[in-house]
């Protein structure tokens, strides 16, 4: 195999396994809105087509480290070991679920395993991790906070402010910005100055004089080398990084938004519904990161086709039982509503 | 007892929290800019910083530092200076505990002036609390004298609760009577400022030493009036004014806020759900009018409650003819 920054065979073999757990989860999740009808709710985003670049980036944790992302939220937690059954039973909006039910799909929340939350609001989430990261500083134990955004986001005064004292303080933080391509239905290009000048986003990092990065969000090991030099980086005390991982979301932005009465369900994606380029996407699918990093596993001798299999058989039995257990769990009692509104 | 200014019983608070608990924090703009900083140099570089002029940032870093197990109290200055950062306040500290079912909290202190009507015009002068009030998952903490602003800023910072604590400009050099050492003030819980049987005048801030000399202005008429000051207006002391009512059956609401965004327009609200049946008259409110606050005196006098229009709103809802 090509480099891979020094991960052994079980690694890549744990990485492999949690990008299908990533992909059947989601999948699920999509097919939910069929099978299983008014169980979701509300708008629900999901991570087909970023698994690589979110296995790659939580690759690096150690104990203790510490994340916040977006509302696109559902991976994560699942690389971090939070019980896909909870997490399916809070979408379905069960008193079992990870936030019994106050929160849903875009709001996951693990602090147990360091995962302490998601904004539902572009770009809000920034500074909050950048916070976590001054926490992380002053505490002086050796952690690192992963924030993780879409290339909206830099969009936003948040980003901009927080790259700005994240710097200025060498917080150790590593901005992983999740580059798809698409603010919603707005190609990057109409909204980016970056984009439409024909740069690459992590030029963005030069103006907080922090380094910046571009990788391949569909190669888990290229995205964890990125994402690992940087972390290093922070914990040594030197600062950010700003890490833009392009990738491909293999899904609509979100399920489709109606008033209540109509099924929901998700559109075709914007490349084809909004731009016509059924190219693009389709070529996007061609170089699905799943399948991807399946082909070079087995190609240098990781893994055989039948191990591949034998771990996919597996994931749909897990995922078959989070579906079960969301599906068959009770809802809350309706006056727990008046609970958490303060501590 | 000792006497402090408003503003320095303030900094005692926060200084004697630090002292008893290393994960308070204190960070916001023009602070700590040399080492000569009192704060800093008690505390150090990690507890103590100086931050750019980054509201977003500063509210949104408070919020994650609180997630990551600390307690920030955020200098903000100028409570106007909060709308820039709107979202973190409204829709991120005080959801965060909700949305993930009790899993977190979110102990944050956002120390902001407020109601600066000394000529710095439209921008720089509102009493914008209202528009926090009905935030589920904040607190909101509002001292008239030196010792509540001591107690109730150690209160908020040892809430586990985003907590917005508004100072009074007008009040910040004015001396009162503070406790030494620890001194807490609970919040939720009104304070009977002076006691009466005619009528109740609820106020707040500055407004409640303004509704304090229209009482004793309305005392040589034969008038008692008692004066309330709720201290915090999230949790709000409605049994407090409540049962004074029942007592008085008279009831005026004082506030700089404009009318429409007031804490008057709450109390009025709950009293007349809870405590229609003691009143012998129409609730009056003497708040700020709707409109911006303008610079020139005159005008800026004009549309701000005062001692007159106190003492004229207590005798009309002591006039049988008020009713009209």
């Amino acid at each position: 195999m090509a480099d891979t920054h020094g991960l052994g065979q079980d690694r890549l073999v744990w990485m492999f396994t949690q990008m299908l757990r990533i992909r059947e989860f989601e999948e699920r999740v999509k097919r939910s809105f069929e099978e299983l009808p008014g169980l979701l709710r509300g708008h629900t985003h999901l991570a087909d087509g970023a698994e690589a670049s979110i296995v790659g980036s939580l690759t690096v944790l150690q104990p203790g480290d510490q994340i916040l992302t977006t509302y696109r939220c559902h991976g994560y937690p699942i690389v971090l070991g939070t019980d896909p059954k909870a997490m399916m039973a809070e979408i379905f909006g069960k008193a079992t679920g990870l936030c019994r039910g106050y929160g849903g799909s875009m709001h996951l929340t693990d602090p147990a395993r360091g995962f302490l939350g998601t904004s539902g609001i572009v770009g809000q989430g920034i500074p909050q991790a950048t916070g976590a990261a001054y926490a992380a500083q002053i505490a002086r134990k050796n952690q690192v906070v992963l924030c993780f955004f879409g290339d909206g986001a830099s969009k936003q005064g948040a980003f901009h402010e927080s790259l700005n004292i994240a710097s200025l303080w060498k917080l150790p933080i590593v901005y992983v910005m999740e580059n798809n391509s698409y603010n919603v239905v707005t190609r990057v290009e109409q909204e980016d100055a970056n984009a439409a000048a024909g740069e690459p986003l992590s030029v963005k990092a030069r103006a907080y004089s922090m380094p910046g990065v571009t990788v391949d969000g569909g190669d888990p090991v290229a995205v964890y080398g990125e994402v690992a030099a940087a972390a290093a980086r922070a914990r040594a005390g030197n600062g950010p990084t700003l890490v833009e991982s392009k990738v491909y979301r293999l899904s609509a932005h979100g399920n489709i938004i109606v008033p209540p009465g109509i099924p929901l369900h998700f559109p075709e994606h914007e490349a084809i519904a909004v731009f016509g380029d059924t190219e693009e996407y389709e070529a996007a699918k061609r170089g699905d990161p799943v399948p991807r990093f399946r082909a070079r596993l087995i190609a240098d001798g990781t893994l055989t086709a039948e191990g591949a299999d034998a771990i996919a058989a597996e994931v749909r039995q897990e995922m078959q039982g989070a579906i079960d257990f969301g599906a068959s769990s009770p809802f809350p009692e309706p006056a727990d509503a008046v609970k958490f509104v303060y501590a | 007892m000792r006497e402090l200014p408003y503003i320095a019983a303030i900094e005692e608070a926060i200084r004697q929290e630090m002292d008893r608990d290393e994960s308070v924090l204190l960070f916001g703009q023009n602070i700590a800019t040399t080492e000569n900083d009192p704060f800093l140099a008690a505390f150090g570089h990690d507890r103590v910083r100086v931050t750019p002029i980054s509201e977003t940032a500063e509210i949104g870093m408070a919020v994650g530092a609180a997630l990551a197990g600390y307690r920030p109290v955020v200098e903000l200055y100028m409570a106007e200076f909060m709308l820039v950062a709107m979202d973190q306040i409204v829709n991120e500290a005080p959801r965060f505990r909700y949305m993930s079912g009790g899993q977190v909290k979110v102990p944050v202190v956002l120390k902001a002036g407020y109601g600066f009507t000394a000529g710095w015009a439209g921008q720089h002068t509102g009493s914008i609390y209202g528009m926090f009030m009905g935030v589920p998952g904040l607190k909101i903490a509002l001292p008239a004298t030196a010792a509540d602003a001591k107690g109730l800023m150690a209160t908020a910072i040892r809430d586990d609760n985003p907590v917005v604590f508004f100072h009074h400009y007008l009040l910040t050099l004015a001396p009162g009577e503070v406790p030494e050492g620890e001194y807490l003030v609970p919040f939720g819980q009104a304070s009977i400022v002076r006691p009466g049987s005619d009528v109740t005048i609820v106020a707040t801030g500055w407004m409640v030493g303004r509704a304090v000399a229209a009482a004793e202005r309305l005392a040589g008429e034969g008038v008692s009036a008692e004066v309330i000051d709720p201290r915090t207006l999230a949790p709000l002391d409605t049994d407090t004014i409540i049962e004074s009512v029942s007592r008085t059956g008279h009831l005026v609401l004082v506030d700089q806020a404009t009318r429409h965004a007031s804490a008057s327009a709450v109390i009025a609200a709950e009293v007349a759900d809870a405590g229609f049946g003691y009143l012998k008259a129409p609730i009056r409110q003497v708040t700020a009018l709707d409109t911006p606050v303008p610079y020139s005196k005159p005008m800026e006098e004009y549309v701000l409650p005062d001692e007159d229009k106190i003492v004229d709103a207590v005798r009309r809802v002591l006039s049988p003819v008020s009713v009209t």
